[in-house]
């Protein structure tokens, strides 16, 4: 490659060091001590020595069954039904609590359940938190990453016109990008307030009064979908800027082809633009989905996993325990299912969006 | 096909306009609204988030808000460890970074294809599932300081500097960047006796403005923003960050003035930046996006 440079090892090596050994002493050494720390059971500070714990960190993260239940039967074998005729079933906790006949279960809680006919199908986790935070995480990766992905498309061609002033239209969009998601969660906390929220005044206002102010953080139903739509207010803009260069890269002789050509204008997006944009499409979905993946510090200041752990992620489990708790082994643990997951699906994304 | 009669022409062309209009206002008006509050007395702000009202600045208009914020928290303290911190690892970065990627693109040694393919690997492992790991690195560091060998980074700036400094991102972009750069201008210096640092001083570092502003601007964004590692790493006031100051109105989630005051204070700095800098921000983003 280089013609008149010969090999010098010491400058080459000397320039370098600095830089890779920081990454190699901050970054990679850290990555592989996640999956060593994970098998131990070390603590932030303890008066004892660490152990080898084996698996049992991931053992206890990841340990599922489903518990079938059949209703609870009187003597004479007839159901025992409620005043309102359902069925009555025995606790999970005669099964998962000292019952030698199912010692499989023992020590999991109910996740949730559902009925098949008159039995209850019960799942049973050891740790029904890290479920939960499994699921909002990748509740919260399949709606915002395509949706931002999509969203910040759709501004990108906005943006894209030859229009007067257009720069601070795209200025604009942009500028939640530079404000903390610290910053926007704080102020959302506000908006989504449901006293004196401005999202439920200006709902109640554009629906002539019919819309019913609600608690968007303090229910369930809402608090993951309200700080969904606050992230991908919050970032969109970045993405946007992302396709815009990406639009930018594709040839005008292309655009002059296809209007010469009388095509339209949703054709022209679909065989010049769409096709022109590939390679940008799969660097979006894929840092998308790594920066949802990494859903923290919304959750640390908007609502710390509530209400009963509706929005509680993997990594805010894993800074929960690793160090709320000092419980660094099962922290690491945590991290290690998080890059494996973050590995797989850019793995899977890269696979689908290859070139064939 | 619709005829080009100029009212046509301009019905269109104002539609357009309100379309982008009402978008960008979505985008502005929180932050507009968080600005406004932060000067309003809490009475009149709750009433006010009923109407328009909420975005102007009317009514009872005052700083007094700042003036309590600032009491109830050290601000001016968070905020010169917010940009001591982020000047510091920003000039780091961009130094040892485009060091390494300077010998990466011009330097021919063993192993260094292996140490490139080391750091690319790095971009796909997000910070987050190395914070817990690396929190008990640092807390068993040694460091040799004005009181000896110490044990343990908790609690300095420097704990919220040198993990931070080297990212593969910036080195990556480094990269790209130098390999554009006509190779014949190092050669011919190189042929003409300079040492590999002068080559780097005086021929390099002169052609790479773009590349140092949107190194800077990618590191400044991702530094003042900092949170979950400050949060760990940092417990003392005295080096705490602004960001994390946040967590001292966590519990009054009725003074809302006051804490919009406070997210007014620590957003001015970057927004200002911004503004004056807004073309070579959206251009260093969008650099971001020409890899692969």
């Amino acid at each position: 490659m280089a013609s008149k440079l010969t090999t010098s090892n010491r400058a080459g090596w000397g320039f370098a060091l600095p830089g890779f050994g920081l990454i190699m002493l901050f970054i990679v050494i850290p990555f592989f001590f996640a999956f060593y720390l994970s098998l131990t059971n070390q603590r932030l500070i303890s008066p004892n020595p660490t152990e080898f714990v084996g698996l049992s960190n991931y053992d206890r993260l990841l340990s599922i069954s489903v518990l079938t239940i059949e209703p609870e039967v009187d003597d004479t074998g007839a159901v025992v039904r409620d005043d309102a005729g359902n069925a009555q079933y025995p606790r999970v906790r005669t099964f998962t609590r000292n019952n030698p006949d199912y010692s499989q279960y023992a020590g999991m809680r109910e996740w949730f359940r559902w009925h098949w006919g008159e039995t209850a199908k019960v799942v049973v986790a050891t740790d029904v938190v890290f479920w939960k935070s499994l699921r909002n995480t990748l509740m919260f990766v399949l709606v915002v990453a395509p949706v931002q992905a999509g969203l910040a498309l759709c501004l990108a061609l906005l943006i894209n016109q030859r229009l007067r002033g257009i720069n601070v239209y795209r200025a604009i969009y942009f500028m939640p990008v530079v404000v903390s998601i610290v910053v926007v969660s704080l102020l959302f906390r506000f908006i989504y307030d449901g006293n004196d929220g401005l999202l439920n005044n200006v709902l109640g206002f554009v629906t002539f009064g019919t819309f019913e102010g609600r608690d968007w953080l303090g229910s369930e139903n809402t608090a993951l979908g309200a700080i969904m739509g606050m992230s991908i207010w919050q970032a969109v803009g970045f993405h946007m800027v992302i396709w815009l260069s990406g639009l930018q890269t594709i040839s005008p002789t292309l655009y002059e082809a296809s209007s010469i050509e009388g095509a339209s204008k949703f054709q022209t997006f679909r065989y010049v633009t769409w096709p022109g944009l590939r390679n940008t499409a799969v660097l979006i979905l894929i840092v998308i989905t790594m920066q949802a993946f990494a859903l923290f510090a919304q959750i640390d200041v908007m609502t710390r996993g509530g209400p009963l752990d509706s929005t509680t992620t993997i990594v805010f489990q894993a800074v929960e325990r690793g160090y709320g708790k000092q419980d660094i082994s099962g922290g690491s643990a945590i991290s290690v299912v998080l890059f494996l997951l973050v590995l797989s699906i850019s793995l899977i994304q890269r696979y689908l969006t290859r070139e064939r | 096909m619709a005829t080009i009669n100029p009212d046509n022409r301009g019905l269109r062309l104002a539609v357009r306009y309100l379309v982008l209009t009402l978008i960008a206002l979505i985008f502005i008006f929180p932050l507009v609204f968080m600005v406004m509050s932060s000067l309003k007395p809490d009475l009149q702000l709750l009433r006010d988030t009923s109407s328009l009202r909420a975005f102007l600045p009317v009514g009872d208009i005052s700083l007094d808000n700042y003036y309590n914020a600032f009491s109830r928290v050290p601000i001016a303290q968070f905020m010169f460890n917010s940009l001591f911190v982020t000047a510091t690892t920003v000039f780091l970065s961009l130094l040892l970074c485009s060091l390494a990627a300077f010998s990466f693109v011009f330097l021919n040694w063993s192993g260094k294809n292996v140490a490139l393919a080391i750091i690319i690997a790095t971009l796909i492992i997000p910070f987050e599932t190395i914070a817990i790991p690396l929190l008990l690195f640092v807390s068993k560091l040694p460091w040799i300081g004005m009181e000896g060998l110490t044990f343990g980074w908790l609690d300095t700036y420097r704990v919220q500097i040198i993990p931070l400094v080297a990212d593969g991102l910036t080195i990556f972009l480094f990269v790209q960047y130098f390999r554009d750069l006509p190779r014949d201008l190092i050669e011919a210096s190189r042929v003409e006796g300079a040492s590999w640092m002068q080559i780097y001083l005086r021929v390099v570092m002169p052609l790479s403005g773009p590349i140092l502003a949107t190194a800077a601007i990618l590191k400044f964004l991702a530094m003042y923003n900092q949170y979950l590692w400050p949060l760990m790493v940092v417990q003392q006031e005295a080096y705490r960050p602004v960001m994390v100051g946040v967590q001292y109105f966590f519990q009054l989630s009725t003074a809302w003035g006051e804490i919009m005051a406070y997210l007014t204070i620590i957003t001015i700095p970057v927004l200002a930046f911004y503004l004056v800098l807004q073309r070579a921000f959206i251009a260093s983003i969008a650099s971001t996006g020409v890899k692969g």
